[in-house]
């Protein structure tokens, strides 16, 4: 009796969905994404199903914004700051990988500055470029750069008790200045044009199909891989925590839980998880610049998380991947309407779809079942 | 151009000072007596009649007493002199000369144009070579009593190049005569810079004396050269020292006014930018991220009105920034209500889904002015009593469209605290926004106050876009550019008072201008934002917010 | 409620003896001395917000085991106090222990939780998306740290208390029913519940019967009676029935400090009790 799981409202929290039903749904997703797409890519050229060469290069980099706004709704899904900054981490892990690859590029034309540095007339490395042309040290500072950042933001607004609407301005302010700073070539990191012309990942070619093909399946994996960690959190004590939190986060202090410091925690490891999807956009978009710290990609990110539906994990996984499909096929035609399509989207989904499109499916589901009991008795 | 402005000294010095400089003006009235004056124009006459038939000693002391005399035609005629264009008139004592650039000849001594050259016979007058060597050094110092301010001007640099005793003579004389103000000035600043480099220790004692007061960087480096040289005296070098630091405070207390200045200047385009949000964020506790684009939605109407205003009376072209402050408030005001009325009105209560609604009406706007205006800048020109600028102390400028900003951005804020304080509608906006319930009780339409406090917050966002198409770019994006600085200050100054808004302003601005020379513009924006994150810390609710119960809700 | 009032009464003396003694804060070892045996202890509390004294020089001593009812018109400092109490307020100057041992002024909100200080707040907050069985799985005694809260299992024990609470607030029916559908006076249940789970030492209830139907409030009534005997509780009300239900000792708080303090007889017939409530 009392073991029941509890069933809980539709569409909220961890507990918005019947267990399996949205980890199936991700399944058969990244199943396709993992398996299908390559083997459509494989196909010879005549057939009718070939996936062209390009079109990896354009999932693999959904599925980096599908990390990005699996993130960012862990936080504001689960805990409820709604950060409008995380493009912040995105793009820093975006840029330690663009060190790591400028580097390679360097080395495999016999200097050991990257161009852009020559160019400038550099004398030698800046001391932050340090140790960035091994792969270890780039993969260990792809979470630690964006992380260290989440940490140091997050101690300072938490610990303040700043919320609502004033942590998502300030974090706005965030990515704003991160975007000034990195305009500035004296900062070392390319100016406006950014880190770009890489030649080689690991050692492959990055033009080479066989090389999109693998970040285009470690991208896949470690959304994957994101996802599943994310779940188990939710799905943990600390989940109820988080959502206690979101719904009246002064009780759950008078219960004795470090609210601060387990919003600090899902903070920094959802500003790693985006900065590990930002590592994996760079080989796969061939540049990383200051434009990825730009607010309004920062709020574009919420918008993927309210499309897909908030407090649920598969929700802004279908967010990202929807939206951005929407855009590269309008943007096709017509890229002047995007921004109208872009912006009604935003009020629409506020006004119509709270819950996004992950809410609509249990309403269907609960509208469906209402219908056929009613045939039934 | 160095300027030397004097700082009196208080008390007595003051007033000596004041007799004195009564002295020179009473004296710069009467003088030069009238004898005087025709005594050197004798003088003068003699000289040149010397030049012009002596041999070569009596030519040499005759270009010496010209350069004495120091008349306003020496110039003239020494370098006519010099390159062969002064000439003597068969017949008579005539003297007369061929311009610089040739022209009518005319006479030496009163520079008018000869009646009929055609009919006279001159003869040029050689100078020897010693003459002419003599001549050089002479030509360069005469200019001090040219009749060209501008020239007067340019000959006190030529002759600091040579400092002597003569030099310093011959400046003190130039002085005696100068009427021009800024001629004056400059006189008196090359005579200290002889005196320093030339005269005896007493001599420099008194220059640098003189010279403390003065805010020039030219002279402060003199002074500091001085203390390089071995040959100086061990208190002149003290006395320079002392000086020089005199000047670099003063220079300093210069430069950090005009900071000062600068940031709040920047303070007031803050401040027009922001004080809309102060209404719907500060009172409303909405969050409007479509705030920049009733900036843009004014700058816009600007644009408009003025085409409109060349179209139909071009005559009051001059105007048509005033026509606009009136259609600025009305478009983006209504374009507020009807906002308020479509889509914020469903969100109230859900301040972070409003946020990104607005977001996206921020959108739908800028996408909007892009199809119907093009995506390039659109020309709005400023009216001449906008134009122009005032110099201050230390060759700062102020422009007058900065000035008019500033005063205009106060005004704004002023009548905006007499709505809200002095009206029925001001009363009832502060009734609804603190106790909804009561006031609706009460017989207040919430509704309809909700809607109008959002379209005169609007509305004030797009008078103050009037302003800013006056000093930055008319663009689709200018909404953009201002929007995170916006929240920065209202975040910043606290929400929901006024004073908040013009204390945020003015700090950031001001902040800003001091950070930039040490890191730039761009870092130092940087650096403002770590501050304000760090500052809120301190104080969550802003510099002016309230404590305790009132603050928290 | 005679076992109860002897107690408090030796601890008033104790802090009247104290307060003659010393100015306070005067001498800072004094107070823990003075404060031994007591379950919570204030002396001399202070808060003001931009010059406006929300509490002034406020002093209360309750005993393990008592139960208070602390009555005063609004406005008088009830839920300032609570604030100082649980770590929200820090007071400008005053003693406020927990215990006789620990500093309630330099402890933050879940640290105090942690000593087993629970607070209801006026307004019933429960997480409303989440189920009874949840809430009360969230508030149950256990670590509160990150990692372990992560890595909790709810064993039989666990379960088994949770049914227990669910039982005596009667919402064992409730069990899986999001919070956010209760009735106005099951939530409050669902949060005394809360309290009771946590195993809080001190319960602070802040107008429990606030919105209650008379019969929701005599159920209250007796759920109090009821943890009483193994929770030492402060109940903060207005509603004077309820309080002489409760019939427990009643501190009255006016203008932020102890106007009086007896028997709920004594403190309804006190003149300067009547003058506040009534007067001016």
């Amino acid at each position: 009796m009392a073991s029941q799981p509890a069933p809980a409202r539709a569409g909220t929290g961890v507990l918005g969905w019947r267990p399996g039903a949205a980890d199936l749904a991700l399944i058969a997703l990244l199943l396709i994404a993992l398996v299908g797409m390559p083997v459509l890519n494989a196909l010879p050229p005549d057939s009718g199903l070939k996936l062209p060469d390009y079109m990896i290069g354009v999932l693999g980099k959904f599925f980096c914004f599908a990390m990005l706004a699996l993130a960012h709704g862990l936080v504001w899904g689960y805990a409820g700051p709604l950060s409008l900054g995380h493009g912040a981490f995105f793009g820093l892990g975006g840029y330690c990988m663009g060190m790591y690859l400028a580097r390679q590029k360097a080395i495999s034309a016999g200097n050991e500055l990257p161009d852009f540095m020559v160019f400038l007339n550099w004398e030698s490395l800046p001391w932050w470029w340090t140790g960035t042309h091994l792969a270890p040290v780039a993969l260990l500072l792809i979470v630690a750069v964006p992380g260290a950042l989440a940490l140091l933001f997050g101690y300072f607004t938490f610990r303040s008790r700043i919320s609502g609407v004033y942590f998502s301005i300030i974090s706005q302010a965030m990515v704003f200045a991160l975007m000034l700073a990195f305009s500035r070539s004296e900062l070392g990191f390319g100016g406006k044009t950014g880190l770009t012309n890489f030649s080689t990942i690991l050692g492959f070619s990055v033009s080479d199909q066989g090389t999109r093909i693998g970040v285009y399946v470690a991208t896949v994996l470690a959304l994957a891989g994101s996802y599943l960690l994310c779940r188990w959190i939710v799905r943990s004590k600390l989940g109820q925590v988080l959502v206690a939190i979101r719904e009246a986060e002064d009780r759950v202090r008078f219960l004795g839980y470090p609210a601060d410091r387990v919003k600090l925690f899902v903070f920094v490891l959802s500003a790693m998880i985006a900065g590990l999807g930002g590592a994996l956009y760079v080989p796969q978009a061939g540049i990383i610049n200051p434009s990825e710290f730009e607010p309004a990609q920062s709020i574009e990110v919420a918008a993927w998380v309210a499309v897909g539906g908030r407090g649920t994990l598969f929700g802004p996984i279908l967010g990202a991947l929807g939206v951005n499909a929407a855009k590269s096929w309008l943007t096709g035609f017509a890229p002047e309407l995007w921004l109208f399509v872009l912006g009604g989207l935003f009020i629409a989904v506020t006004l119509f779809l709270p819950k996004g499109l992950a809410g609509l499916w249990p309403q269907v589901r609960a509208a469906v079942a209402k219908r056929r009991g009613g045939t039934d008795g | 151009m160095t300027r030397l402005h004097r700082w009196p000294r208080p008390g007595r010095a003051a007033r000596a000072a004041l007799l004195l400089a009564l002295g020179l003006l009473v004296s710069a009235l009467q003088a030069p007596p009238a004898a005087a004056q025709q005594a050197d124009a004798a003088a003068f006459a003699e000289a040149v009649q010397t030049l012009a038939t002596g041999d070569r000693e009596a030519r040499e002391r005759a270009v010496d007493r010209i350069v004495e005399i120091g008349h306003p035609r020496a110039a003239a005629v020494l370098s006519a002199l010099m390159y062969r264009r002064l000439a003597t008139v068969a017949g008579s004592d005539r003297v007369v000369l061929e311009p610089e650039g040739g022209g009518p000849l005319e006479d030496a001594l009163t520079g008018e144009p000869v009646e009929n050259p055609e009919a006279l016979e001159t003869e040029t007058i050689y100078a020897s070579n010693q003459v002419r060597r003599k001549l050089r050094t002479a030509v360069s110092q005469v200019q001090i009593f040219a009749e060209d301010p501008q020239a007067r001007l340019a000959s006190t640099r030529n002759i600091v190049r040579a400092p002597s005793d003569a030099t310093a003579d011959l400046l003190r004389r130039a002085l005696d005569r100068e009427e021009v103000p800024r001629v004056e000035q400059a006189i008196r600043l090359a005579l200290a810079k002889v005196e320093l480099l030339a005269g005896d220790a007493q001599t420099k004692l008194a220059a640098i004396e003189r010279l403390s007061g003065s805010t020039s960087p030219e002279v402060r480096s003199l002074l500091l050269r001085l203390l390089d040289r071995d040959d100086v005296p061990a208190e002149v070098r003290t006395a320079a020292r002392e000086a020089a630091a005199s000047i670099e405070t003063r220079l300093t207390l210069i430069d950090w006014g005009q900071r000062v200045f600068q940031g709040i200047s920047l303070g007031s385009v803050l401040l027009l930018a922001a004080v809309g949000l102060a209404i719907t964020f500060g009172v409303m506790g909405v969050i409007n991220l479509a705030h920049g684009e009733m900036l843009m939605l004014g700058a816009y109407t600007t644009f408009v009105v003025q085409q409109v205003v060349l179209a139909v009376a071009p005559g009051l072209s001059e105007l048509s920034v005033l026509f606009a402050l009136p259609a600025a408030f009305l478009v983006a005001g209504a374009m507020g209500v009807l906002l308020e009325q479509t889509v914020v009105r469903h969100l109230y209560g859900r301040p972070l889904e409003t946020l990104l609604a607005t977001f996206g009406i921020s959108l739908l706007l800028q996408q909007g002015v892009r199809t119907i205006f093009g995506a390039p800048n659109k020309e709005v020109s400023n009216p001449f009593w906008m134009s122009g600028s005032i110099e201050l102390i230390g060759g700062a400028v102020l422009t007058y469209n900065r000035l008019f900003i500033l005063v205009f951005a106060l005004a704004v804020l002023a009548v905006l605290a007499l709505v809200i304080k002095r009206t029925t509608f001001g009363l009832q906006m502060r009734a609804v926004t603190q106790n909804r319930g009561m006031a609706r009780a009460m017989g207040i339409p919430s509704g309809r106050i909700d809607a109008l406090t959002f379209g005169l917050g609007s509305g004030i966002a797009g008078v103050g876009g009037v302003a800013l198409s006056q000093i930055t770019n008319v663009s689709p994006n200018l909404g953009q550019s201002f929007i995170v600085d916006s929240f920065m200050v209202v975040v910043f100054g606290g929400v929901g008072s006024l004073w908040g808004v013009l204390g945020g302003s003015m700090v950031l601005g001001i902040l800003n201008k001091f950070l930039e020379p040490y890191a730039g513009a761009m870092l130092g924006k940087v650096i403002v934002l770590v501050l304000i994150i760090l500052f809120i810390q301190w104080r969550p609710r802003g510099l002016f917010a309230l404590k305790g119960r009132a603050g928290e809700q | 409620m005679a076992e109860a009032e002897t107690p408090t009464a030796r601890a008033a003396d104790k802090l009247g003896a104290f307060a003659k003694a010393a100015k306070p804060g005067a001498a800072k070892g004094e107070p823990v001395k003075a404060a031994k045996g007591t379950l919570l202890y204030l002396d001399g509390i202070t808060v003001s917000f931009d010059g406006f004294k929300a509490l002034d020089t406020l002093s209360l001593v309750v005993e393990e085991g008592d139960l208070r009812t602390i009555i005063g018109p609004n406005g008088a400092g009830k839920t300032t106090m609570m604030d100082v109490i649980t770590g929200k307020t820090r007071p400008d100057v005053g003693t406020a222990l927990f215990d006789g041992r620990h500093d309630l002024t330099q402890l933050r909100e879940e640290a105090t939780a942690n000593l087993g200080v629970g607070r209801k707040f006026q307004k019933p907050t429960v997480f409303e998306p989440l189920s009874v069985f949840q809430n009360l799985e969230l508030a149950l005694a256990s670590e509160r740290g990150l990692l372990a809260t992560l890595r909790f299992r709810l064993d039989p024990g666990r379960r088994a208390r949770i049914d227990e609470i669910l039982d005596v607030c009667g919402l064992g029916d409730l069990r899986a029913t999001p919070a956010g559908q209760l009735s106005h006076g099951q939530k409050q249940w669902l949060e005394i519940g809360m309290l009771l789970i946590q195993d809080a030492r001190l319960l602070l209830l802040d107008e429990p019967v606030a919105g209650m139907t008379d019969e929701e409030t005599a159920k209250t009534a007796r759920l109090i009676h009821d943890i009483k005997r193994r929770h030492t509780l402060i109940v903060v009300e207005h509603d004077m029935a309820f309080v002489r239900e409760l019939g427990a000792r009643t501190t009255v708080l006016h203008q932020g400090t102890v106007l009086t303090e007896g028997s709920v007889d004594a403190v309804q017939n006190d003149p300067k009790v009547i003058e506040v409530y009534l007067g001016r």
